[in-house]
Formats: structure tokens, C-alpha cells, sequence
């Protein structure tokens, strides 16, 4: 790992719904420029760790920190101080709470794809990508009424349209989002998060419900936008081939606590893995 | 201070005996609204409608047949709209069945107001219920004391039946997991139709009492008192019919209480009813018996 | 639609449509006014156009809320009212406070903006500008009481918004009907002898159609420059989806709060119409089915649809004040029909509305607009295709 403060570091994690440990005191820490990916058998909880990490659900305890700052820091207090079962209760409780919603996190620069696909639907597929662009565009919503913004909407425009046809989406813009074939809806969900420019790139189950060839496809698509707009990215996976082919570093969480870590090489012969996984079949 | 209580009781009684009106009316919403989701914005037309029914029944027939006549017809309005109005928007958003169910207000408050001719209707007197008694140097009509002991004794057999029945078990799966019981081979359509059923026959009950409490019946009667006993519903936990009884007798209390503070606030009586819905929901939204729901990301 | 950067000759020619008929409808309301003979047929006219715009612009701002922000808020009439009241307050003249406000000693507000206006302007003038002040001031409060209302129930989802927005409106008219507030309020009594579109006049030209038009017109453009606009397609991502509208950084707050707020701006003006339409008005009217009668407008011409609300507003008042007026007469082209009586029309409209609502739930437009640019385009295609037609408008 490289001595650079890596771009997110997350810090004894845990989410705790009820008496349920969800994720139980995750750490991990994403190097900028690498593929990090988390694994783990289905219900393992890591689409509740990308939550906590996003701003969707605020974390039971733990902190995260984005590029050294933190971002979203919590202890257990309220109800959860006397439920808690986790550890490191009061490393934090002295700290103040900070718990921002998604879209500050976003605007930190942490974009985000989701595993079930939640594209806009009544929107073209240029639409789609032009309004994630609205967060960054520098108007209020008199200028945009009025269209003293004109430059900067040109702007917005021109640029959605070059990511588009980076993208090959181009000849689709016009078209509902939601009438595009499964695997390009997914490439227009991750054209979507990079239209809000970030610096780090959040991608759950990107390769879900996808065959083989498309999955290939996918991979050198990941590796090809992380060189193009300069990205870290981490992401949660099922596909073992994806994960093994293009991630740098590896992190297994089984029962929301981490089981193993390590490059691909060594994960794949982890005993613990292994067993974790048998049984269950890739899909 | 006696004079106190004798100035204050008429209206703590007739709190009682309103909050238990209106919570005949609310386990209508809260059932409802527990197995579909839906707030039926016409079940206080449904009220209202039976109020007529029994203005214009007594007319032609005896008391001891419209009053049953009452209810039945009552019930199969309310199994009706449901058939008409609500099943075939199964799929539809939520949105679109809370718009037929405003659409169905508008349409029963419409026809009322035609048969009507826009005239408020006498209501009839009830033999026996709307006589006077005096309690505590109050007087009162009998239908004040009734209505409590009756609310809860119907309450009671209610949560029996949706406790110990098939079909109450039924009714308490699909409120639980709407398509999973369907899956279960659980006939969703009989479930959601008992649920109107039972809903408006209490709302038939209810009007029985609620009306002989007040001289006449208009159009827009309904409106009130429905989205007061939705209130409460609200308040004690949408979906629970404890939480809706407690809701809505606190109701009717407070809302007494205030027409007792002097005139310049009676104008707040029905408003406080929001007051209060506004702070359960930024308090505990789900209300003081309600369970949380979660949405999945 | 979106690609409105580059002018194609039918959106030329759909723009140059559109503003001759805007043109030819002033001039034909300007003539209504003041040339037109009256008879029973201007006499219909007239009142239909007049409530028909008003009620275009409360119903594209109920649509900018529910249809194209996705909050199903029962507020409206709430915010009609605070809108109503504040525009009257302010333009009763001074010298007509002592009889309005009777019970209340002559009011607490001692001025009338229309008339200090008049003052320095000349009558007219003062009438006019008067009348747009108020309405603007009348916007601004009822924007004003929705920022209020909004912190705490835009929290609230879908049905909860609905019921908590209801409510909310409920409390509004209490406040305005309680008489601890008589001297500004006039308690539960009615307001009147304020400005209404009879004193609207440049010259000597009556433009008492032609105002609420212009007003309703220019507060509509504005509305659908802001749908088209980024804040516009914020709210659409809103609607379509909250969860990935916030992960792409459009915060759920802000803009639901922004629609809430320009919505009942709007609300506001179209109250501060409605009152100068109806030369009094009293809180007891604006109840909640007057908000289930403008939601119902706006289902009927479609939700999400400008151009829809606007035919369905036209249409829904024809009908109710004019068209179907034969219903409640008790006859039928000179045939005695016993059942059509006083009502009757209600009953029908109710039962039209049910037919829409659950056959053609997208109502007359629905999420389309109508557009001269697009009716062209379809005309040319049509022309050169023979066979193919449909696309959007």
C-alpha cells in the first residue's frame, strides 16, 4: 500500500439493527487509484457497509474518513448505548456525531451504483446523466428559471454529451432509460455516477444477473474508466472471476465481520474463504 | 370546584361518547390502511351515507327493520366501492387508488347532496337512546353512556374474530406481507373485501349513535368525522385497532374539552385534531402502537 | 423536447403558432370587454374564461407539486386562502375598513396599497399596479407560511404528507377564522369591497378578462421554465426515484422544500385571483374538497402535464358553470326530464370523474405536453409517411 492517506478509510464499523449485527467492526482502507472489492456469501452485509459509507443508514458505531477527513463518525447512544453488542463503544463517544446525508456525501465526491437498478425512469437517457450534473452546476434556482444560466446549462449539456458518447450511449440518448437492455442500463447507471465527478466510485453488484461475456466486458470497462477519469473504485461482487481478474486488493466479510483480506492470489486459496463459501455456488 | 365539574361534565361526556363514535370509524381506516396501504377517503362519505339512509328508511318502515336494513345496505356500499373503485387500481401506484378514493368522496357527497336537494335531514329519533338521563346534575341523552360500553364491547369481539378466525388470521398475515400471503394461497380479494365489510358495518354502528347526537344530516356530515377517526387512527399506530380506539377517544376528549374552554376557541376544536396528528407524526410517526417500517436500499 | 438548444424550423414555426394565438386571444378579450355586445352568451363566456384561467394556474401549480415532484400534498386550499386573505387585507380601500371590519372596529390595517398607489399614479394606475403588488405580497406569504409548514412535514412520506399537508390546511383556515385575529382576518366574516378585476382599466379600456389571463399566463411561463430547467429535472429525479436522486447528489430537502414553496407561491397568486373573481370571500370556503376538486382537475388532464391541467381546468369549469348547467334545469332541449334537477350535474361530473380516474388513468394528456412544434412535426411526418404517426408530442 502506498504512504499516501488512502482516499477512504474506514474505521471499526458497525451496524446493529435491533439485536442483529448487520456489519460488525468492519476497517478497511481503499488506496487512491486501486480496485478494492468486498466479498462475502450472500446476506454477509455488504451492501449495509456501502450504506454506511454513502449516508443511507448512519452507522451504529465507527468512523469513516474520506481523503484524511472524516466523513461520517458515530458512537452508540440513545437506545442502542444499552443494546450495543459490538466493540470499541466509547472510542468515538467523545468525538461529535457526523452524520451527513447522501447527497453531501456525494458532493464530497463518492458516487455510487446500486444493485437493483434505480435509474430514473421517466427520463431519456441523456436526461439521466444530464441531472446528476445538477448538483456541480454553479445557478440557483432563479438563474435556471430565468436562463441567465444559459452557460452554464450549455455547458452541462456538452459535457453530457461527451461522456455519453464515451460511454457508446450516445445513440440511445433519446431513449427511455428504462427501454435499454439490462447490461446498458448498468453502464448508464455508472455514466450517471461519473457525471457528478467523483474521485471515488462505489459499484454494488455491478456484474449481477450478468452472462459471462457481458461480465468480460464489464471488467474491461471498469479498468478502462478508472484509467480515463483518474478513479478509485471499490465495489462489492459475487462474480469471483470479476473480482479475482481486476481488483488489487481483496477484503471477505462473512456475518458482517471480516474473515479474510489480501491481494486476489492469496484470497483464492484462504481456507476460510473457502469454507465460508462452500456450498454456495457462484452464480 | 363542583360547579366546575357540573359546567365541564356535559362536555366530558360528550367527549367520551364522541371519541367512541369516532373510533367505530377508525377501525374502518386503520384496517384498511393496514392491508392496503390506502387511506380510503370515502369511508367518512360511507357514514355519512348511512345517516341518510336512516333518515330516509324510517319514513317508509318501522325502526326495528330500517335499523337493521341501515347497516346491511351500508355494508354492501362499502363492499361495493371496494369491488368498484379500489380493486381494479390492484397494481396501479398508490397515488392513483388515494385519487379514486377522493373521487369516490366526491361522488357520494355529490349524490347526497342531489337526493338531498341540499337541505339538511332530520335525523330521527332513536326509541330509547335519545332519551335524557341526568349523571352528576349534566343532562344527557342515553346514547352518551351507551356508546362507550358498546364501542368496547364491539372492539372486543372485533379483536377476538381477527385473533381466533381463519379469516381473521388471514386479514392479519395480509397485513403483515401482502404478497407473500398471496403466494400462501391466501384469497386476498375475500381478505380485503371482509376487511370494508367489517369496516362499515362499525361505520354503520357508528352513525347510528354518532347522528342521534346531533339534530340533522347534510352532505358533507362525513368529512369531518372521518378524517378526525383517520386521525386518530393515525395517532394510536395505523393498522393497530387498540391504538385506533385509544386514538380516537383522546380525540373526542380534547376536541370536547376545547368547545368547553368558552367561544372564541371553538374554531380550534377541529383544528387541534391536526395539531395533534401533525406532532405524532414528527414525534413517533408510527404512531403509539405502530410498528416500524423500513424501506430496502 | 429537451433539445430545444437548436431551433428546428417546426419549433420556429410552432413558436411563431403560438404567439400569434396569444395575440389574437387578447385581442378577442379585450373586445369581449368593451366592444362585445352582451347577451346571454358573453354573459356565460365571460365568468368561464375568467375562472378557467384562474383555475388553470392553481392547477399547474397543485401538478408542479404532485405531478412533477412526486409529493402528494393536500394542502392547496390552504394556501389559496392565505393568499386570498392577504391580497384582500391589503387592497380594501381606508375609507371602507369601518364597514367590512364592523365587529372589529375599523381593522388593524390602516392602508390600502391599491389606493396609496392611486395616490401617486392616478386611479388606474393605482388599481393595476395595486392589484399586481398585492398579488405578489399574497404569493409571498403563502410561500412564506409553506417554508413554515415545510420543515417539518416535508420529512413525511407519500399517504403521511398527504394527511399531515391536509391538516395543516385545516389549522390555516382555524387561525384565519379565529377571532382573536378579527382585526386583520375579520374573524369568520367575510372580506370585501377590496379590488376586484372590475376596477382593472388602462385608459378607458376594461381589461377585467384580460388581467387574470395576463397574470395566470406569465406565472404559468414561469412555472414551466423552471420544470424545463435543471431545478425542474431535479424534481423529476425526485419523483422517479428519491433514493438515487440523493445519491447523485441532489439533496431531498432542498428541492422538495424549493417545489413546496414555488407551488404555494403560485397557490397563493391563484388565491389572490380567485378573491378578486369572487369580490368576497370567507375562510369557510376553502375546505378540503375544494383541494380534492383541483386534484381531481389535475388527474383529469393528466399529472405531469402542464397543457392538460390548463384544458382540464377550461374544460371542468365549462362544464360545471356553463355546458352542463341543463342538468340541474329540469329540462332537455325543451323536454321535461323529472330527474334534472339541482345536483344532478354533480352527479354526473362525479361520475365522469370516477370513469377517468379509473379507465383512463392518464387523463387527457398525460404526461405529454401539447406543443404547435410537435402537432407540426407529426403533420409533416404523417404527410411524408402516409402510415406512420403516433410519437410524442
Amino acid at each position: 500500500m502506498s504512504e499516501k492517506k488512502p482516499v477512504l478509510h474506514v474505521e471499526n464499523i458497525t451496524m446493529q439493527f435491533g439485536g442483529v449485527m448487520a456489519v460488525n467492526n468492519l476497517s478497511l482502507d481503499v488506496p487512491e487509484g486501486q480496485i478494492i472489492a468486498l466479498i462475502g456469501p450472500n446476506g454477509a452485509g455488504k451492501t449495509t457497509a456501502f450504506n454506511c459509507i454513502t449516508g443511507v443508514y448512519e452507522p451504529t458505531n465507527g468512523l469513516v474518513e474520506f481523503c484524511g477527513l472524516p466523513m461520517v463518525r458515530n458512537f452508540p447512544h440513545g437506545k442502542m448505548k444499552k443494546q450495543y453488542q459490538g466493540e470499541f463503544a466509547d472510542k468515538y463517544a467523545h468525538d461529535p456525531v457526523i452524520k451527513p446525508s447522501p447527497d453531501k456525501i456525494t458532493e464530497l465526491g463518492i458516487a455510487r451504483t446500486f444493485q437493483n437498478i434505480r435509474l430514473w425512469k421517466s427520463m431519456t437517457v441523456f436526461d439521466n446523466v444530464l441531472t446528476a450534473k445538477h448538483m456541480r452546476a454553479d445557478q440557483n434556482v432563479f438563474s435556471a428559471t430565468f436562463r441567465t444560466n444559459a452557460r452554464e446549462e450549455k455547458r452541462m449539456r456538452e459535457e453530457t454529451e461527451a461522456l455519453l458518447a464515451e460511454q457508446d450511449l450516445l445513440q440511445y440518448r433519446d431513449e427511455l432509460a428504462t427501454s435499454l437492455p439490462y447490461g446498458l442500463q448498468r453502464r448508464l447507471e455508472i455514466a450517471r455516477a461519473l457525471a457528478t465527478s467523483p474521485k471515488l466510485l462505489l459499484l454494488d453488484e455491478p456484474a449481477a444477473g450478468m452472462n459471462p461475456q457481458e461480465t468480460a466486458e464489464l471488467a474491461a470497462f471498469i479498468q478502462q474508466i478508472r484509467q480515463e477519469y483518474d478513479l478509485t473504485i471499490f465495489l462489492i461482487e459475487h462474480h469471483m472471476d470479476l473480482v479475482m481478474q481486476i481488483s488489487d486488493y481483496i477484503y471477505v466479510i462473512d456475518f458482517g465481520s471480516e474473515i479474510a483480506r489480501g491481494v486476489p492470489q492469496a484470497i483464492q486459496n484462504d481456507q476460510r474463504v473457502i469454507d465460508a463459501y462452500l456450498g454456495v455456488s457462484e452464480e | 370546584m363542583s360547579a366546575f365539574i357540573q359546567a365541564k361534565l356535559p362536555y366530558l361526556l360528550s367527549g367520551i361518547s364522541v371519541g367512541g363514535q369516532y373510533a367505530l370509524i377508525a377501525i374502518g381506516y386503520t384496517m384498511v390502511y393496514g392491508i392496503l396501504r390506502l387511506i380510503n377517503f370515502a369511508h367518512g362519505d360511507v357514514f355519512m351515507v348511512a345517516g341518510l339512509l336512516m333518515v330516509y328508511l324510517t319514513t317508509a318502515m318501522p325502526m326495528y327493520l330500517s335499523i337493521p336494513l341501515v347497516v346491511a345496505v351500508t355494508v354492501a356500499l362499502g363492499f361495493t366501492i371496494e369491488r368498484v373503485a379500489y380493486k381494479p387500481l390492484r397494481s396501479a401506484p398508490r397515488m392513483s387508488v388515494m385519487i379514486s378514493a377522493i373521487g369516490v368522496s366526491y361522488l357520494l357527497q355529490n349524490c347526497a347532496l342531489y337526493f338531498t336537494g341540499g337541505l339538511a335531514q332530520i335525523y330521527p329519533a332513536i326509541p330509547w337512546l335519545s332519551d335524557s338521563v341526568t349523571i352528576g346534575g349534566a343532562t344527557t341523552k342515553i346514547v352518551t353512556l351507551v356508546t362507550p360500553v358498546l364501542t368496547v364491547a364491539l372492539v372486543f369481539a372485533l379483536v377476538l374474530f381477527i385473533q381466533k378466525t381463519k379469516i381473521g388470521m388471514a386479514m392479519r398475515a395480509v397485513s403483515r406481507d401482502f404478497e407473500t400471503s398471496q403466494l400462501m394461497g391466501i384469497k386476498i380479494n375475500s381478505v380485503i373485501s371482509m376487511t370494508f365489510v367489517i369496516g362499515c358495518f362499525l361505520a354503520a354502528v357508528g352513525s347510528l349513535l354518532y347522528f342521534t347526537n346531533y339534530p340533522s344530516v347534510v352532505p358533507t356530515s362525513g368529512a369531518m368525522p372521518g378524517l378526525k377517526a383517520f386521525v386518530a387512527a393515525v395517532f394510536g399506530g395505523i393498522g393497530s385497532i387498540p391504538g385506533a380506539v385509544i386514538g380516537a377517544f383522546i380525540i373526542g376528549i380534547c376536541e370536547n374539552i376545547i368547545k368547553g374552554l368558552g367561544s372564541n376557541w371553538t374554531v380550534f376544536s377541529d383544528a387541534f385534531t391536526f395539531v395533534l396528528l401533525i406532532i405524532i407524526l414528527l414525534v413517533k410517526p408510527t404512531g403509539i402502537f405502530g410498528e416500524k417500517a423500513t424501506d430496502k436500499v | 423536447m429537451e433539445k430545444t438548444l437548436k431551433k428546428d424550423p417546426a419549433q420556429k414555426a410552432g413558436t411563431a403558432i403560438a404567439a400569434c394565438l396569444i395575440a389574437a386571444l387578447y385581442i378577442f378579450l379585450i373586445l369581449l370587454d368593451n366592444v362585445l355586445p352582451a347577451n346571454s352568451f358573453t354573459l356565460m363566456l365571460i365568468p368561464v374564461l375568467k375562472k378557467g384561467a384562474i383555475y388553470s394556474l392553481i392547477c399547474v401549480s397543485m401538478n408542479l407539486l404532485n405531478g412533477f415532484t412526486g409529493l402528494f400534498s393536500l394542502g392547496q386550499a390552504g394556501f389559496l386562502l392565505v393568499g386570498a386573505y392577504t391580497y384582500a387585507i391589503f387592497s380594501i380601500p381606508a375609507d371602507q375598513h369601518a364597514a367590512v371590519y364592523q365587529y372589529f372596529d375599523g381593522g388593524a390595517v390602516g392602508f390600502s396599497i391599491p389606493e396609496a398607489l392611486g395616490k401617486a399614479l392616478g386611479e388606474n394606475a393605482g388599481n393595476f399596479l395595486g392589484a399586481v403588488v398585492c398579488i405578489i405580497i399574497a404569493g409571498l406569504v403563502a410561500a412564506a407560511f409553506a417554508a413554515l409548514i415545510g420543515i417539518p412535514v416535508l420529512r413525511l412520506k407519500s399517504d403521511y404528507l398527504a394527511i399531515a399537508t391536509l391538516g395543516f390546511a385545516e389549522i390555516i383556515r382555524a387561525i384565519f377564522q379565529w377571532n382573536g385575529l378579527g382585526p386583520v382576518t375579520n374573524g369568520s366574516n367575510m372580506l370585501r369591497k377590496y379590488t376586484n378585476f372590475s376596477a382593472i382599466k388602462i385608459g378607458d379600456i376594461k381589461l377585467a378578462t384580460a388581467f387574470p389571463f395576463f397574470i395566470s399566463m406569465i406565472c404559468i411561463a414561469l412555472i414551466v421554465l423552471l420544470i424545463h430547467s435543471s431545478y425542474g429535472r431535479a424534481f423529476k429525479a425526485v419523483r422517479d426515484d428519491e433514493v438515487a436522486a440523493e445519491a447523485m447528489g441532489i439533496s431531498l430537502f432542498k428541492h422538495k422544500m424549493l417545489s413546496f414553496v414555488i407551488s404555494s407561491f403560485f397557490a397563493g397568486v391563484g388565491g389572490a385571483l380567485l378573491a378578486m373573481y369572487q369580490t368576497t370571500i370567507q375562510a369557510s370556503a376553502f375546505k378540503s374538497a375544494m383541494t380534492y376538486e383541483i386534484l381531481l382537475i389535475v388527474v383529469i388532464g393528466g399529472i405531469g402535464s402542464v397543457s392538460g391541467s390548463c384544458i382540464a381546468s377550461f374544460l371542468y369549469i365549462a362544464c360545471n358553470e356553463w355546458w352542463l348547467r341543463f342538468l340541474d334545469s329540469g329540462s332537455f332541449f325543451g323536454l321535461s326530464v323529472p330527474f334534472f334537477r339541482d345536483g344532478f350535474r354533480k352527479v354526473v361530473f362525479s361520475v365522469l370523474i370516477m370513469v377517468i380516474v379509473l379507465f383512463f388513468s392518464r387523463g387527457i394528456m398525460g404526461d405529454r405536453e401539447l406543443s404547435f412544434a410537435g402537432l407540426l412535426r407529426r403533420h409533416k411526418k404523417k404527410a411524408a409517411s402516409g402510415a406512420e404517426g403516433g410519437g410524442q408530442a
